[in-house]
């Protein structure tokens, strides 16, 4: 079984994110970059998937500039067997457009998986996986907590409001992590070296045949507001009354 | 509790902008060390550090290590680490990739060893003597030596140890007795007693390969008579797996005042087979040779400590709220300023960290001549790297030690009660950093060997290159320079001076009296050392002012202040350093000995 990947790379999770002063975006200049945790996540599971003998190959995919590059090489020290890379210089696509670019790589790929992470922690949108699923008219199952493969079919437990809930995949299939899913290895010093190695392909939307159409248009970027300090209360029925009208939430 | 980051920015800071990271990439065997993949390795590295070693650090320290019946047991989580540490091949960073190492430069080696130690320097110390011991087996091992243990030993599956020190000797290592007799199957049977033997027992690996001094029956007296041997713990059988026990056993361990879950170690050899390591009578060459690397890894054990210190005491420094700043209340809505508002809290904040930042361009330096001493074509180049390294090698053992002590104390002084509390975990690292003065040669010894070997050495080769390099820059810079730099390179050049000075004074004295030079040699290694700091410094602060307004303003900035700093109130020790060496031995020689 074949297993394709998407990652994406973001501003590292522990940098205090800053807005860039005339507030266009997120000022990303000279700021650790890292894997999307949940991407690192979904890698994980391939490599876990192969170990298993479940997998026999690995792709990693990212779209992006050459940068991204980065990403792809610490996904293959974990364990992915090969790269794409395909390059954009723009890195505000949307997630449609992504959507389309990785339809395509999965089609030029065939594999029975697709793994991405649920949502990229930089502008936390959950789209992708759902669109590549529709664009492919593949079954998904995203927020995954566990994934088994047996035979033909994924059997994936999602983490859901209401609690959990499993289905049954028929492959080829969409799969996105959640947080529990696995927890990510420590990257060993040989495969860091054994990574440099591997076969990082490079391709362009225009090659894949897909336009960078903009739907969506980023307005202003704004910090949150600096938060307030707390109150005491003197009773238990303060508090209550507190969260009842002023903070409004119960 | 401490925490610890990897200094990644400051390390990449070092490795890339202040050196050129691409002519390391030059070197033979190295072309595919980029950039890119030295930040990853770094990275990686720093993660490992951070949440696997630094979380076992100080239960390691009030735990420490146990002993019973022979048998020493690592602290609670040591051997799972140490498992982990080596599966994940931080053990074989430099390693030679014939035995399975991953051969990248030393460099990369030594920012990996800074990181370990600023997590747990005690962890660090058993696949460190392994290394120390690797280092000397695959320099002057037999083919069959190298075959039969390097491999396990950059696996990590065994670990080694250097045994010098006795009972009666440790400095003095002419007066080593442990005998080696040989035997008619050219192997030797080594019987005698070793102490202080870090890493001598444990529970961590399944065979301890010692290398020993010892001396053959026939041996001449003194240094010109001891030997170098390999002693298992075990013996290896034929196909290479772990076989008989071989007459080495563990008396007791030590109870000590820092570094407590590092086992050091009484060792009994008892008829121990053994095997000859490089030339007979010639043992002391082989371990110098071992004892270079080891050195400079003593350098960086206390720049590791150093760095957590510094680290720990600017976060405490923010959140502590004492007194009011002077002026006017920094924070007028809380009951009192965060600590770093005051001028003293200042000065020592800065000297941690105009020390250890310092002193990691130092020791990156060094290990970059290393890197070109090894493997470098050009017979010229590699000669000159050499002669650096031999130079540099007790200025960043005694001096980054030094430093590391002051700097540990800072750490708890700005804790004020606190630091003096254990819970706090900032007096671990000054009973930590104690041992680095002492072990792996004195400071002192360090001290002499410059004033007495490496100075002296063809007739000041070592030295004038270090010397001319300096003043070339010095001259070079001088003509067009802002006038932030320019403020700097008049307090260098004053520096410089005076270590010229001292230098010519040495030179002279000592050649008509071998104790003036030993009277001078503790000030004059610290005047160099603050000499080759401030050159560092004065080219860090020179790439800070290039690179405003290109971004990360914050970062270089605080290059620039530091370096400022430095300049201001650390470099001007030179001065009181001089008039020291000036003074010349009387005032040490003449008091009568009776009298102390
Ligand atoms: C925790 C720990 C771990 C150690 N690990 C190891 C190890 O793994 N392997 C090993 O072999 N040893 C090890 N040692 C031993 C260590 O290397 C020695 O303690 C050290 O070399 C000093 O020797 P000594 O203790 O005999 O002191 P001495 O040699 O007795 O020195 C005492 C003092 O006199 C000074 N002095 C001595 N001779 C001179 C001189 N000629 N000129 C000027 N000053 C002089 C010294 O500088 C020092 O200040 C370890 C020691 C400790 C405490
Ligand atoms: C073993 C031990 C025994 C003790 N015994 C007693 C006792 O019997 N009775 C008792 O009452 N207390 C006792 N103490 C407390 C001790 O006196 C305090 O720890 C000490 O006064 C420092 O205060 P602090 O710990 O709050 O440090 P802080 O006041 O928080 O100081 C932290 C650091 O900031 C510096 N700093 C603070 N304010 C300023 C300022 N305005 N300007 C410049 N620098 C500043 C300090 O010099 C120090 O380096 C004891 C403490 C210990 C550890």
């Amino acid at each position: 079984m074949k297993i394709v990947v998407a990652i994406k790379r973001v501003i590292d999770y522990s940098v205090k994110v800053r807005v860039k002063s005339d507030q266009s975006n997120v000022d990303l200049a000279n700021v650790k970059m890292a894997l999307n945790p949940f991407c690192e996540i979904a890698v994980e599971e391939a490599v876990r998937l192969k170990e298993a003998g479940k997998a026999t190959e690995i792709v990693v995919v990212t779209i992006g500039p050459k940068a991204a590059q980065d990403q792809i090489r610490a996904a293959m020290a974990m364990g992915a067997d090969r790269g794409i890379w395909v390059e954009t210089v723009d890195t505000e696509l949307d997630a449609l457009t992504v959507a389309k670019l990785l339809a395509k790589v999965v089609q030029n790929e065939q594999p029975q998986l697709v793994l991405l992470g649920k949502q990229a922690i930089d502008s936390d949108n959950n789209q992708t996986g759902q669109m590549l699923a529709a664009l492919l008219d593949y079954p998904q199952a995203t927020f995954a907590s566990k994934v088994v493969i047996e035979g033909n079919e994924a059997v994936v437990t999602r983490e859901i409001d209401g609690g959990l809930q499993t289905l049954g995949l028929t492959l080829p299939a969409i799969v996105t992590t959640d947080l529990r899913l696995n927890e990510p290895r420590y990257v060993k010093l040989p495969d860091i070296m054994k990574a440099k190695k591997k076969t990082l392909d490079a391709t362009t939307p225009e090659a894949l045949g897909v336009s960078l159409q903009k739907s969506i248009k980023l307005l202003k970027v704004e910090a949150p507001a600096e938060r307030q300090g707390g109150i005491k209360v003197e009773s238990v029925d303060a508090l209550i009354d507190c969260l009842k009208n002023k903070a409004r939430v119960i | 509790m401490p925490t610890y980051k990897a200094p990644l920015r400051d390390l990449q800071f070092v490795y890339k902008e202040l050196f050129d990271a691409t002519s390391l990439q030059a070197l033979p065997g190295f072309e595919e060390v980029d950039t890119d993949l030295t930040d990853t390795i770094l990275e990686e590295a720093g993660r490992f550090c951070e949440t696997v070693l630094q979380p076992l650090n100080q239960s390691g320290d009030e735990e420490g290590c146990h002993f019973n019946n022979g048998a020493v047991t690592t602290p609670k989580g040591f051997k799972a680490a140490y498992q982990a540490f080596c599966e994940n091949g931080w053990g074989a960073v430099t390693a030679d990739p014939t035995y399975g190492g991953q051969g990248l430069p030393k460099t990369i080696g030594m920012m990996v060893e800074e990181m370990i130690c600023s997590a747990n320097m005690s962890f660090g110390m058993y696949p460190g003597l392994t290394e120390g011991a690797y280092n000397a087996l695959a320099k002057f091992g037999t083919d069959e030596l190298k075959t039969t243990y390097l491999p396990k030993m950059v696996t990590g599956e065994w670990s080694g140890t250097m045994c010098l020190t006795e009972p009666h000797c440790g400095t003095d290592l002419g007066l080593v007795r442990t005998k080696a007799e040989p035997q008619s199957n050219g192997a030797y049977k080594v019987t005698g007693t070793k102490i202080f033997i870090s890493a001598g027992e444990q529970d961590l690996t399944d065979n301890i390969i010692h290398l020993v001094l010892a001396r053959t029956p026939d041996a001449p007296a003194g240094i010109k008579g001891i030997s170098l041997f390999i002693v298992p713990k075990y013996l290896v059988n034929a196909d290479g797996s772990v076989g008989a026990a071989n007459g080495v056993s563990c008396g007791s361990i030590e109870h000590k005042m820092g570094i407590k879950a590092s086992a050091t170690c009484v060792i009994n050899f008892d008829a121990a087979e053994g095997y000859l390591v490089g030339t007979l009578n010639k043992g002391m060459q082989a371990m110098f040779q071992m004892m270079n690397t080891a050195r400079l890894g003593v350098g960086i054990q206390g720049l590791g400590l150093s760095e957590v210190s510094y680290q720990n005491a600017v976060a405490y420094a923010r959140d502590r709220l004492q007194g009011r700043a002077l002026k006017a209340p920094f924070q007028p809505d809380k009951p009192a300023d965060p600590l770093f508002v005051h001028p003293d809290v200042r000065r020592m904040l800065l000297t941690m960290r105009a020390y250890t930042e310092g002193n990691r361009a130092l020791a990156i330096w060094v290990a970059r001549k290393l890197d070109e001493s090894n493997r470098a074509t050009d017979p010229k180049q590699k000669q000159s790297a050499d002669d650096f390294v031999a130079l540099m090698t007790p200025i960043v053992k005694a001096f980054m030690t030094d430093c590391a002590t002051d700097v540990t104390n800072l750490g708890v002084q700005i804790y004020g009660g606190h630091g003096f509390i254990r819970e706090w975990g900032m007096e671990q690292f000054v009973r930590d950093a104690r041992i680095t003065q002492i072990y792996e040669g004195t400071n002192g010894i360090q001290a002499l060997d410059l004033v007495g070997r490496k100075m002296a050495q063809n007739t000041g080769r070592l030295l004038r290159p270090f010397f001319h390099e300096v003043s070339e820059y010095l001259e070079q810079k001088s003509a067009d320079s802002s006038d932030e730099l320019q403020v700097m390179i008049g307090g260098l050049m004053k520096a410089f001076g005076r270590l010229q000075q001292a230098t010519g004074f040495i030179a002279q004295q000592g050649l008509k009296d071998p104790d003036e030079a030993a009277a001078a040699a503790t000030d004059y290694l610290r005047l160099f050392a603050l000499v080759a700091l401030g050159y560092l410094w004065l080219r860090m602060a020179e790439i800070a002012l290039a690179k405003q307004g290109e971004g990360e303003a914050e970062f270089y900035q605080a290059k620039l202040d530091t370096a400022q700093f430095y300049f201001a109130r650390l470099l001007p020790q030179t001065g009181a350093l001089l008039s020291a060496i000036l003074s010349g031995s009387q005032t040490l020689m003449q008091f009568n000995h009776e009298a102390f």
